[in-house]
């Protein structure tokens, strides 16, 4: 007997009895003899649960070791709050399903329509979805979207100072979708906007992508950027991480048509990379044309105040080839980590948290500079808590990065031989900082 | 409980000056950051203020609101609601990877790496395929990366013409939805009476201009399709590739590998099959396998093996492209590896066998009271079409909406198209005889209650927190947020 | 006004080289509460058998294909605002006023006659 499987051999025999079956096999006799697996799977196991934790610490977590984190490029070491983790393991928002039943599933649908609230409030936008898989997946899904609401333009232009990753998940989605996409230059870290200006006067552009702040971590001045788009009748979509725009002009104030992004910098562990939460938000004009889940309220037949998700028609299991979008599960609990977090952090959490991650970055950076090993890759540009720079050789970003690590810091992000892309955020301690310094010095 | 108090909007319990977070005041430097006024937000983000307590009674309340598969059995069709091992939690935590940058140098992350990979080898041998790759977030998710990597395939050997993707018409909304995207046309492949594909109908969509036939194995209807050597061979004959939907992977366990039956390309859904719990909707994890000869074309970044058998992390030539940032949803990849070391191959192997023996139990439990439109045995699920005497005017929904009054979850109504009254139910092998029994009753008992009160069943639920909300009004007068509840 | 249909139940009144293009009785009886209608703008092209828009109830949606070809003259506001004037009166809650461009075109669309017919078939 295994503990997850609660048949007793006299169940079996009942069971099969009231099938009129006389054994297992024969409940499986239409299945070919030849396509039958012959001698089991060849795999490990089973393992007990003192065995399991065994492999899991000695084995696997013993040869796992996390650094100090001054690494960014689209995924953020922040504070994960303890009342997050101890709520988001309750199994009834844990082990529920899509919430289809919406009788039994208030609790699934409220936290969704919070979340929705929150990245409305943080974004400017008018609508969310109940979220994509990453901040990848939803710029690419934001960009399908602008195409199908423009009915007929076919042209993107998408900024060469987005994240490579999510301008690789952009241009993989677009070529299934027939979309033509095109890079607007970048010019000393930010985008071109002579290249900009001149890319949509030549027509037929749907859509332009944006990212604030960029690749690099600079912030990028879009004023006026949204008008040009809107002159010409294409939409305007902006790329953030979800914690800086609670500081940030949101792309609300930008003018954006459509924001996107990913939100696990809003305390979400890292996890060697998921799971994250891809956040999709739009204008109201655009509500119907959203891809993914999303939650509205009404009232019950006693006029209760309900949850349900709505705008259904939209989606594939009513629309098929012609829905919006194939996305059916998407990130579920992790809304709630963000609803959660949100709740507890408030606007002033936030914004400390973007404050203190902001001077973190400038002091490392400041204190980088005066080593003489290093000097920043795009000076003059404003940045928040991220910044590239570029290796004063002998120093290489190989070098610099390998003398961090064997110290015990993971010092970036490394972007080409002599240059690498450095994030700090309020888990960076002066101590560390300092540590960080003296191996640069060392160099 | 305190409903009135706790369960209102977050927003609502909101008061000026109210804070739940703490936060540490580092001293970085002597020169304060100013953020330039150019990038400075007009107005601050109105956002709850709301103390640590109330945050936790608020969210404690509403999972009261909730059912899971912790809260009891959940018969949902096509959705394969097991039991969620509370160890495979734990071994997130044993395995070390919280703080764990997807940048970091590989050295120092062995032991992620060899979770991605030792899940990888496992996937291989139960699908039966050559390799796989685990970044999908989800099952529609694997089948777009699936499709783009047939598409990408087909391309490698210039045969441009095979724009065509075939699926049959009872297949989930997702297949022709993830085809579409995947820039394929969608032809609809006919079910015959007993609900497997119509084998004639598919012959005669085959030519040079297809690229894929999509399928589940079993099928919607919970039923084997005996044919697949047969339709595999046509699919192939005609230079087109089989995808497997492993949506209905379950009953296969220990029986039958999709790479036997002749599919080229698969993704398993981890939060189905390998038991990983569903989060109300995520995040899951769709990896996608193929057969020797299609991995080069997986997307990247992919994990690979140096000589000295450690592993790094690299992107592939042939790649079809990208579909994640970094290496997909890292967690729950440990939680399904969690599952199958804990089973092992021998219990496995009786995952399918007992998921079949609930559903046809359940099955012949019921069928003289619920109509039954395709002969049995099934496999992990079957069909209903609603009620057999409906003379009392109760629909599949009522049915389901009268289950929630007795601690069940509803099973999947409305779907598969072919029915009416499709009315979808999956036990998994984790459900003991005692709870099937206990559900057979009370199915028994709403159906003779539909012929002598069939207003109460119409009526139902009674005793859950919201009864019969107004959908029409929800999706005429879209109210998306807390900003548009004030107005 | 000439009413003739095509088999998906779009109508199309005529008058002159003006049509209304609608849904028949029998298609917004079948959809259920109509929660919204997708338009095409004014000035766009409309082309015979072609879809031009979508009628969404909660939980369906059913695409719209244009009896003839021509320019699309004005698309009615009024469904915007209570697309339940789809249930209660389809035969005057036209979705979109067409410049035709091929009168020859009716001549391969059902009469009233013939679409009566037609729904006894289904």
């Amino acid at each position: 007997m295994h503990r997850y499987l609660p048949h007793t051999a006299d169940d079996i025999a009942a069971m099969l009895e009231r099938c009129h079956a006389e054994s297992l096999e024969s409940l499986y006799s239409d299945v070919p003899e030849e396509l039958r697996l012959k001698g089991g799977y060849d795999l490990p196991g089973p393992l007990s649960e003192p065995e399991l934790e065994r492999y899991f610490k000695k084995e696997i977590g013993s040869a796992n070791k996390p650094l100090v984190c001054f690494a960014g490029a689209g995924m953020y070491y922040h504070y994960c709050p303890a009342a997050v983790s101890s709520l988001m393991s309750r199994s009834e928002f844990l082990t529920a399903y899509t919430p289809y039943q919406p009788e039994i599933s208030q609790g699934t649908l409220q936290y969704i329509f919070e979340y929705q609230s929150m990245m409305c409030e943080l974004t400017g936008m008018d609508v969310s979805n109940a979220s994509m898989y990453d901040g990848a997946t939803a710029t690419a899904e934001a960009v399908v979207m602008a195409v199908n609401a423009s009915k007929k333009r076919r042209r993107v232009l998408v900024s060469a100072t987005l994240a490579p990753a999510v301008a690789q998940v952009i241009a993989t989605y677009a070529s299934g979708a027939h979309i033509t996409l095109e890079v607007i230059a970048e010019d000393k870290g930010v985008t071109s906007r002579k290249d900009f200006e001149e890319m949509i006067c030549a027509g037929d552009v749907a859509a332009v992508v944006v990212a604030s702040p960029n690749y690099y971590g600079i912030l990028e001045d879009y004023e006026g950027y949204a008008d040009i788009c809107h002159e010409h009748k294409a939409l305007f979509i902006v790329n953030s991480h979800a914690t800086t725009l609670s500081v940030l002009r949101s792309p609300g104030e930008l003018g954006a048509d459509i924001a996107c992004g990913e939100a696990q910098s809003l305390g979400m562990p890292m996890n060697y990379g998921g799971p994250g939460l891809g956040y999709l938000c739009c204008k109201r004009a655009l509500m119907r044309k959203l891809p993914g889940r999303i939650v509205g309220a009404t009232k019950d037949a006693l006029g209760r105040r309900s949850f349900v998700l709505t705008l259904q028609a939209r989606e594939q299991h009513i629309r098929r080839q012609k829905a919006t979008s194939n996305i059916c599960s998407n990130q579920g609990i992790m809304t709630l980590h963000a609803a959660i977090y949100m709740s507890l952090m408030g606007a002033d959490g936030l914004a400390r948290v973007n404050r203190l991650s902001a001077e973190a970055a400038h002091a490392l950076a400041d204190r980088m500079l005066s080593t003489g090993k290093v000097v920043l890759k795009y000076p003059d540009r404003p940045y928040l808590n991220e910044f590239a720079i570029e290796t004063v050789a002998p120093v290489t970003a190989d070098s610099m990065l390998k003398a961090l690590a064997d110290n015990g810091i993971l010092g970036g992000v490394r972007l080409t031989e002599n240059s690498v892309l450095v994030a700090a955020t309020e888990m960076c301690t002066p101590e560390d900082i300092d540590h960080y310094i003296t191996v640069l010095n060392s160099l | 409980m305190n409903k009135e108090l706790y369960s209102p909007l977050i927003f609502e319990l909101s008061r000026e000056g109210r804070s739940g977070y703490s936060l540490p005041e580092y001293h970085y430097s002597d020169k304060p950051f100013e953020l330039p006024a150019q990038f400075r937000r007009g107005d601050k983000p109105d956002l709850p203020q709301v103390d640590e307590p109330t945050v936790v009674r608020h969210y404690t309340n509403s999972s009261g609101n909730n059912f899971g598969v912790d809260s009891g059995f959940y018969p949902l069709g096509s959705c394969t609601m097991k039991y969620n091992p509370k160890v495979n939690e734990a071994m997130v935590g044993a395995a070390n990877v919280a703080d764990l940058h997807p940048a970091q140098p590989y050295d120092t992350v062995q032991g992620a790496l060899r979770i991605y990979r030792t899940l990888e080898k496992a996937l291989s041998e139960i699908g039966g395929m050559a390799e796989f790759t685990l970044n999908p977030f989800a099952g529609a998710h694997g089948e777009y990366t699936g499709l783009m990597v047939i598409r990408a395939y087909h391309q490698s050997r210039a045969d441009e013409a095979r724009k065509r993707v075939l699926v049959p018409d009872s297949a989930h909304g997702t297949n022709p939805a993830s085809a579409a995207m995947a820039g394929f046309e969608i032809v609809e492949i006919k079910s015959l009476a007993d609900g497997t594909v119509d084998v004639e109908d598919l012959k005669s969509k085959l030519d040079e201009t297809v690229a894929a036939l999509m399928m589940t194995n079993p099928n919607t209807m919970g039923m084997f399709e005996k044919n697949i050597p047969e339709i595999a061979a046509a699919v192939h004959a005609a230079g087109a590739l089989m995808y497997y939907d492993g949506a209905n992977l379950n009953p296969m366990l220990g029986v039958a590998r999709p790479g036997d039956m002749g599919f080229d390309v698969m993704h398993i859904n981890l939060h189905k099959t390998f038991s990983t719990p569903h989060g109300g909707g995520g995040p899951g994890a769709g990896p996608v396998g193929v057969r020797a000869g299609l991995e080069k074309f997986l997307p990247n970044p992919r994990v690979v093996e140096s000589a000295d058998g450690s592993l790094r992390v690299e992107d592939g030539e042939f790649a079809f492209g990208r579909v994640s940032a970094w290496l997909g949803n890292f967690t729950v990849l440990v939680k399904a590896l969690a599952y199958i070391l804990t089973m092992g191959p021998k219990y496995l192997a009786e995952v399918g066998p007992l998921s079949t023996l609930n559903a046809n139990y359940i099955m012949n439990s019921l069928n003289d009271l619920y109509l039954q439109p395709i002969a049995g045995p099934c496999k992990h699920e079957f069909v209903f079409d609603g009620l057999k005497d409906k003379s009392g005017g109760v629909t599949t929904l009522n049915v389901a909406k009268a289950l929630l009054d007795y601690g069940f979850h509803a099973p999947t109504i409305y779907f598969p198209l072919l029915f009416h009254e499709s009315l979808m139910i999956e036990p998994t092998e984790t459900e003991s005889r005692q709870t099937l029994d206990a559900f057979i009753d009370v199915m028994r008992k709403i159906a003779e209650e539909a012929k002598s009160d069939p207003d109460k069943i119409k009526g139902a639920p009674y005793t859950t927190p919201i009864s019969h909300p107004d959908e029409d009004e929800a999706a005429l007068t879209p109210l998306l947020t807390y900003r548009d509840l004030k107005k | 006004m000439e009413i003739y249909y095509l088999p998906t139940h779009e109508y199309i009144k005529v008058d002159g080289n003006i049509g209304y293009i609608g849904v028949s009785e029998y298609a917004a009886s079948q959809l259920g509460a109509v929660t919204y209608v997708d338009m095409p703008e004014e000035g766009d092209e409309l082309e015979a058998g072609e879809e031009f828009g979508a009628i969404e109830s909660r939980k369906a949606a059913s695409d719209l294909y244009s009896p003839v070809s021509g320019e699309v003259l004005e698309v009615n506001e009024e469904l915007a605002d209570d697309p339940k004037l789809v249930n209660n009166a389809p035969l005057d809650a036209w979705i979109v006023k067409v410049k035709i461009a091929d009168s020859a075109e009716l001549e391969g669309l059902m009469n009233q006659e013939a679409y009566d017919k037609y729904l006894t078939t289904l």
